[in-house]
């Protein structure tokens, strides 16, 4: 470095690569930063929990550390009916979501809320928490809609996690939380987007998203290669629990152009009824209906309660 | 062979050791990249080929193939460029081939891991920045940093007064790559979450490609051409020209990538007008380039690194007008998310910095093992099953995203533009099987020149032997 030319030309590098890092990293962080959380927001990262990624407590992604999303019917206290709500229930051990753990991330309004009258800074790992969405009066200020904040319900009204899942009918438990490690582990969002764009695509898969839809989740997962239909809103076009069943296992049973790759692996070694799945006969029957010698395919099993697949379907079904 | 020197003294390891173990691990990795592409383009063209086991499913190998000739291929080959390359134009041996051993070693320990997890799903659901955090630190410290010092320390014990053009490339490069790989993976360590991490992941994702990839490629042409033609670089102040207007206005517009999520439009507005800036780096680049060929265009016909050099060169024409342009809004929301956007990334990887990297690894291989390429004709197959099967599948893509664009503004229903993009799968399989085939042909190639090459003589180029075969 003995030329002055050098000396001048990599302070000027320093200065040229520190400005490009202020613009496109510095700047905008204040704008993200101040981002005030959605009700679909809050539904999102308390369905979905700390991360859908890698991390340390699911390392080979098997959908662990995951809450469950429950609609409660009955008062878990008094077993009384009451009107239905949805309730994310953290059992104990499961890591809490970004929004609780750091309720900056609620941004303005909604952080104080959540404290203040959702009590959610008490929630604790170790016992497990209930969580409900609230609506409070309070204006969110650009769009006119009702400020929406977190609710702990273990400190507010004392819904422990084992008291909420005991009452619940499994058919209203979502595995949704897990659904989703499910949709990155496979690597769904190679196909699928989950975001709408902004410029078109509001009369087929619904409307984009909007600031504040993302706060505390993690990956979004939005995708940017599509070969399949966006589904950030699929669940409000298809909620059809068998119609999924059938397009996982096979997407050619109801789509015959469909490139959609099989997923009956993800059924599992056994159906609902403790059977053992024999795939081989499977995939020869239905190899014998595609040539034409059989005229229906082969019937595809019922998924295990417990199998991956079902919390994949139950994370596809509530993308509303 | 190379396992021996990883304990002997620096001084007892022959000279070019790391590079040749460099370059035919990237030609290794390159032809197992563009083999899971082949596959998984078989797949999206016949959804039922191998089908029901999980690691051979397509979500499960896509990102493989894009990591392996990320990492594998192309920066392995940039790797082996620079360990020859950097000590030549300074006039030195490299600062420490031991470094350099150990550095190849542990990269392809780590990368054969990170690729084997990321395989199993073990992904941190981020584009090109795929791989868990611990990973990601092993890649910064066994990887880039180990690289980066080695190219810094020889320029620094340079024997000449001033550097050239290729070297403040590497120079710059080699930093750029570390610190974009630390910051792009931030959300990772430190669990950022929502539109910080789809920002950030973008913002990697287009750095990595416009501060590592591009920049990198180019310095290779800026050895190539001048050194087998004998032509000096047409104008070392183009040269400077492309080299701040690439840290100044490539290093800006990642946030072009996320036209339509919810980010500031400010900050859209702003990745916007950089991103067609980049057309100045672009320009500086190829003129100076092809201008530097003037009375030498014989080469371009005659010799298989020039030849490669100049199309990859005359590939970043259209790379670059698709990419200064199909980021703005006014193109973007057509074409965001359908195959025009593969076929561009395609364009960039398998074009434009491919054929850069394989003159490279040719004029290298041949220079530091001292012997003349073993066939020219496997050579020019190499070259053509490469040039047309990169044109086959960049084509067809280009037409099947084009088809995708009418199919989503016009609100075609999805499964009516699957099939009419049907055959332009097929297309693309052939042809990035064609692309698969030639890299078999040139590992052939390249380990029979290591046997059976005619000695260079001392003194020697390459390129003033004649061709035997």
């Amino acid at each position: 470095m003995n030329f002055r030319e050098y000396r001048i030309g990599s302070r000027a590098f320093g200065v040229a690569f520190g400005l490009s890092m202020s613009i496109t990293l510095f700047f905008p962080s204040f704008d993200l930063a101040a981002s005030i959380v959605s009700e679909v927001g809050l539904d999102k990262q308390l369905t979905s929990g700390w991360d859908s990624g890698w991390q340390i407590a699911d390392p080979l992604l098997n959908g662990l550390n995951k809450p469950l999303k429950v609609l409660v019917r009955k008062d878990p206290k008094t077993g009384e009916p009451m009107e239905p709500v949805y309730a994310y229930v953290y059992p104990a051990g499961t890591s809490l979501p970004n929004g609780v753990t750091h309720t900056a991330n609620l941004g303005k309004g909604v952080e104080e809320l959540s404290v203040k009258q959702g009590r959610v800074t008490e929630a604790k790992k170790e016992n497990g928490a209930v969580f409900l969405i609230k609506k409070s009066d309070q204006l969110l200020t650009f769009e006119d809609k009702p400020l929406s904040y977190m609710e702990n319900a273990t400190a507010t009204k004392g819904w422990t996690p084992d008291e909420v899942l005991k009452q619940a009918a499994d058919s209203d438990v979502l595995h949704a939380g897990s659904g989703k490690t499910m949709f990155v582990r496979e690597g769904c969002w190679w196909c699928h987007t989950l975001l709408p764009e902004q410029t078109q695509d509001w009369q087929v898969f619904g409307a984009p998203p909007m600031l504040g839809d993302f706060n505390g989740e993690s990956p979004t997962a939005f995708g940017s290669d599509r070969k399949g239909p966006d589904l950030l809103h699929v669940g409000s076009r298809n909620a059809s629990r068998e119609w999924m069943m059938l397009h996982f296992f096979n997407p050619r049973l109801v789509q015959p152009h469909s490139i959609m790759p099989r997923f009956d692996y993800l059924w599992g070694e056994v159906d609902a009824d403790g059977k053992k799945i024999d795939f081989k006969k499977w995939r020869s029957e239905y190899d014998e209906y595609r040539e034409g010698k059989i005229t229906t395919p082969p019937d595809v099993p019922m998924y295990a309660k417990d199998s991956e697949i079902r919390n994949l379907i139950d994370f596809v079904v509530n993308l509303k | 062979m190379i396992l021996k020197y990883l304990f002997a003294k620096n001084e007892a390891i022959p000279v070019g050791s790391a590079a040749i173990f460099f370059g035919f691990s990237a030609i290794i990795w390159f032809m197992i990249g563009t083999g899971l592409g082949s596959f998984n383009a078989a797949k999206l063209a016949f959804p039922d080929f191998v089908t029901g086991t999980e690691m051979f499913a397509f979500g499960h190998m896509r990102q493989v193939h894009v990591l392996a000739v990320i990492f594998g291929w192309i920066s392995m080959a940039f790797a082996m460029a620079m360990m020859y390359i950097t000590p030549i134009l300074g006039n030195t041996r490299l600062w420490s081939e031991k470094l350099g051993l150990w550095n190849c070693m542990m990269w392809n320990i780590s990368l054969l891991l990170g690729l084997t997890l990321l395989w199993m799903g073990v992904t941190s659901g981020r584009e090109y920045s795929d791989f868990p955090w611990p990973l990601d630190l092993a890649v910064a410290a066994f990887i880039s940093i180990p690289l980066a010092v080695n190219v810094w320390m020889t320029i620094i014990k340079r024997r000449t007064q001033g550097i050239y053009t290729t070297n403040w490339f590497f120079a710059a490069s080699t930093f750029m790559l570390i610190i974009v790989f630390l910051v792009g993976n931030l959300p990772e360590y430190f669990h950022l979450t929502g539109l910080t991490e789809a920002y950030m992941t973008w913002w990697f994702a287009h750095n990595v490609l416009g501060l590592w990839i591009t920049p990198v490629a180019a310095a290779i042409a800026y050895y190539v051409i001048p050194k087998v033609t004998g032509n000096p670089l047409y104008s070392h102040r183009i040269g400077h020209l492309h080299f701040w207007s690439i840290v100044v206005f490539y290093s800006t517009p990642a946030a072009h990538h996320l036209m339509s999520a919810p980010l500031p439009e400010w900050l859209k507005s702003f990745a916007s007008v950089e991103g067609v800036l980049i057309l100045v780096p672009a320009i500086a680049f190829v003129s100076n380039i092809l201008l530097t060929m003037q009375g030498k265009w014989n080469m371009f016909v005659e010799n298989l690194e020039v030849r490669f050099t100049v199309v990859g060169v005359l590939l970043a024409i259209p790379l670059n007008m698709q990419g200064g342009f199909q980021q703005t809004r006014s193109i973007n929301w057509y074409i965001h998310g359908t195959g025009w956007m593969v076929a561009h990334a395609h364009l960039a990887l398998l074009g434009f910095s491919t054929f850069l990297e394989a003159a490279a690894v040719y004029l290298g291989l041949q220079t530091l093992m001292k012997r003349k390429l073993y066939s020219l004709t496997l050579g020019n197959l190499h070259f053509w099953l490469l040039l047309i099967g990169f044109s086959t599948y960049w084509i067809s893509m280009t037409i099947a995203g084009l088809i995708q664009g009418a199919g989503k503004i016009y609100e075609v229903p999805y499964i009516d533009v699957v099939i009419a993009e049907h055959p332009y799968m097929i297309a693309r399989w052939l042809g990035g099987t064609m692309v698969f085939s030639s890299t078999i042909l040139w590992l052939y190639n390249m380990w029979m020149t290591a046997r059976e090459g005619t000695v260079i003589p001392a003194g020697r180029m390459p390129h003033e032997l004649a061709y035997e075969r």
